[in-house]
Parts: structure tokens; sequence; C-alpha cells
């Protein structure tokens, strides 16, 4: 159900959510906008939570691998905990649509590396209408920046709506692109109802503290005690 | 009485879940070497593919609908499929709708095929497309023939709708010519429905080798 308004105010429904199966990995979807940070995002966390439990990346480009590259080039986790899917051109498809290549990539890190608690799949720079299924991902956080305007929160659509933690990044910008973080927090807080949003900025917090509190939540609701 | 009719049109239907979305049946590779640009290229592209690797994977999928059993369809199909990257697209298309065959019908048993046990056991994880979809044929209900019809049509369209994105044709125009090809895709899946057929396509299989070793190419195949 898209984001709908009943006599002025945003009416929220619960999205449906996927059964975690005992033993199975969390799975934590990345989305967001070209250039919103996701890729930082998720090598911020790589960074923050490997010595700590057994967690892998997966990614969908737009062509094939270059966030995988990234991510391998800047040694974030070891190359068999990083896995590319190919979208056809089509990344929101393959989040959304038609799972079956990124279910599949699960199932090989699965196979390839012991006992995981977390991955993160990280979906294709795309627009404000990309959404994870909830047959891919348990929770999904959707990333924008403030460089990209601070009328994006506003603007909505499911990602910044109904993602389980809206991340605003790049906040050290936000003088210099004439972005008010206010306008930004208040906006995102009346299309969201409870949801969280945090503003952060990896220039200034190499850690994502924030974020990374929140995947701890997430993993310890989970049933994934070692954190 | 149950045709059949919505069942096949839901196995034909290119929503289907099953990751056909990121192959493009070698057509990225032949517009990245400028075999196929137009329609007119693309025409030839998808009489050729229908005709040939339409035909050879409806008919082993025929062949196990009517009861030959995957181990040697699956050999059968290797014969017909000499390039490596070929035989990985035809097996991750056949995971893909193994996966979803098994949610649909979890409770398949083994005499919907030849041979014992559960029926996604005997087919195993990563079968080649054309293994997958004789079983999923027909443990959904339908007839050979009609199998046939849903192989070589997806066949050709996963092909037009990725010339479509790669190209930015006009849709009409790439609609138009899968209802012109029509008439082939019917006669192709008459003639795989009588046997399987002892062909394969060098250009198809150097096409899908060649997409391979591209660097990042948007489909997998």
């Amino acid at each position: 159900m898209p984001p709908h308004f009943i006599d002025g105010q945003p009416h929220h429904h619960d999205r449906p959510k996927r059964e975690r199966q005992p033993g199975e990995p969390l799975r934590i979807g990345v989305g967001g906008p070209v250039g919103s940070g996701k890729t930082a995002l998720v090598a911020a966390l790589c960074r923050q939570l490997r010595d700590e439990l057994s967690l892998a990346v997966l990614t969908n480009d737009i062509y094939t691998t270059e966030d995988a590259d990234f991510l391998r080039r800047h040694a974030v986790l070891p190359d068999e905990r990083i896995a590319a899917v190919q979208t056809g051109g089509c990344p929101h498809t393959a989040i959304r649509d038609d799972i079956t290549a990124n279910l599949d990539a699960i199932d090989d890190l699965i196979e390839a590396n012991d006992k995981l608690d977390l991955i993160l799949v990280e979906s294709g720079g795309d627009n404000l209408t990309a959404t994870f299924s909830s047959g891919l991902v348990d929770v999904q956080i959707f990333v924008v920046d403030v460089a990209g305007g601070d009328k994006v929160p506003r603007k909505g659509g499911p990602g910044v709506t109904y993602s389980d933690l809206l991340v605003v990044n790049k906040t050290d910008l936000a003088p210099m692109v004439g972005a008010d973080l206010d306008v930004m927090r208040r906006d995102a807080g009346q299309v969201r109802g409870d949801r969280p949003t945090v503003l952060i900025s990896l220039t200034d917090d190499p850690a994502a503290s924030l974020v990374q509190a929140w995947v701890r939540e997430q993993l310890a609701g989970a049933g994934v005690t070692n954190v | 009485m149950d045709s059949g009719l919505a069942t096949l049109l839901a196995l034909a239907d290119s929503r289907l879940p099953t990751g056909g979305h990121v192959h493009s049946g070698g057509v990225e590779e032949a517009v990245t070497s400028g075999l196929v640009k137009d329609v007119v290229t693309l025409r030839a592209y998808l009489r050729r593919r229908i005709r040939t690797h339409g035909l050879v994977t409806a008919s082993v999928a025929a062949a196990v609908h009517g009861g030959l059993d995957p181990a040697t369809a699956d050999r059968e199909t290797d014969a017909r499929t000499p390039a490596p990257a070929a035989r990985q697209a035809s097996r991750a298309q056949g995971r893909g709708l193994v996966r979803l065959a098994r949610r649909v019908w979890p409770e398949a048993g083994a005499s919907e095929v030849t041979g014992e046990g559960p029926v996604w056991e005997l087919v195993g994880s990563r079968p080649h497309l054309a293994v997958a979809s004789g079983v999923v044929g027909r443990v959904s209900g339908l007839e050979p023939q009609q199998t046939c019809a849903t192989v070589v049509y997806t066949t050709m369209t996963g092909s037009a709708t990725a010339a479509q994105r790669l190209l930015a044709l006009d849709p009409a125009d790439v609609a138009a010519l899968t209802f012109e090809l029509s008439a082939l895709c019917d006669a192709t899946a008459a003639e795989a429905a009588k046997g399987i057929a002892d062909l394969s396509d060098p250009l198809l299989d150097v096409l899908a080798q060649r997409h391979a070793g591209r660097d990042r190419p948007l489909f997998a195949s």
C-alpha cells in the first residue's frame, strides 16, 4: 500500500514481514538513490561489525560489480563474503518484483560461509520508488543525502515512508547546499510516523554510530546474541 | 474441462518470478557486437533463436514432460550446449524455475516424473532450464505441447524484452514483432513435441561465451 492520507493525516499499515527460519542470518536491505552513500555506509558497517559476527554483503548493481569491487578493493570483507547480482539493467525489479537472483546468491553465500549472522543486501542506486520485497530482506534501511535537496523526505515514496530506518546522510554538506536539516527531520517524522530517522555524516563519524546502534538492536531482536 | 490454459499463460508470463529478467538470451552480446542494432536485425536474431535454441530447449522439455528421466535429459542438454557459459546460464534459469516450483507444488511426488524419491530431489537445485521446464509442465498439469509452447514463447520474449531495454526500441515495434513471429513459435513448438531435436547453435554458444568475458554486462547472460 503506497503512503496515503486520511483527513490530512498520514495513515500507516503494518507491512508484511518474512518469516525467518531458526538459524537463518538476518537480512538487512540498504536502498536509496544513486550517490546517497549506500556503499560507503555498508563499508562502514562491515568495518564496525566484522570482528564480532559473521557477515556477508550482496550488491545489486546497474553495472554488475562496481559496488562489490569497491568493497573488495577496500578490503572491508574477504572476497568470499561479497557477492554481486546482475540485474539486467533493472535493479528495482531484482529487489522487488523478481527476487530470484538475489535469493540464489544468498543461498550461495550461506553455503560458502559458515554460520552467517547477517547479510547486508545493497540495492542498485535507484529512485525514490524502489523498495525491497519482504521475501528478500527482514528489515530495510533507506539512505538519502542532504545534497539531494531538503525536499526529499517531503516527497516521500515507499523508501522514505516505509523503510525501517531512514538515513539522511552527508549532514556536513548542509551549509554548502543550503539544506535545512530541521526541515528534513520534521518532514521525515511527518510521513514516517513512529519509524526512526537518523541524520549522519560519514565524514564526521566514519563509524556510522547511529546506524550501527540500530543494526545492533535489529540483531538483538532477531536473536543474534554475540553482539 | 480444464484446458490448462490459464496455467499455460501464467508459465509464459514474463512477470513470473523465476529470475528470467536478468538473462538476455545472448542479445546483450549480440548488441555489443553490433549484430543486433534495430528491429530488422532483432527479427533475424529472434527467428534464429526460436528455431535453434527454442526448438532444442522445448524438445528436451517435452521429452522430460513425457517421462524421460531428468539425469538423462541433463546429459542430452549438455551435449547440445557446448559453451560452458551457455550451460551455466541454462542452469541458472533452471534453478530459478525450480525455486519457484518448489513453493507452488511442494508436494509433487516422484510419480510425476520417471524415477524414485520426491520430484524436486530428483531434479536437483541446478537443472538445465529445459529439464526444469519439462518437470514443471508435467507437475502443473499441462500437455507436453503446451510445455513446448511456453518454452518457445519465453525464449523469444526474454530476448525481445532485453533488446527493447538495451536499444531503447519502440515497445510497440517489439510487440508487433512478437505477434509476427507467433506462427513460427507455434510451428516450432509442434515440432519440438515430436522428439528431441539434434542440433545446437554455434552462434548462440559463441555469444554466450563472449558475454561471460565482457567487462560489466547488464545481464547475467
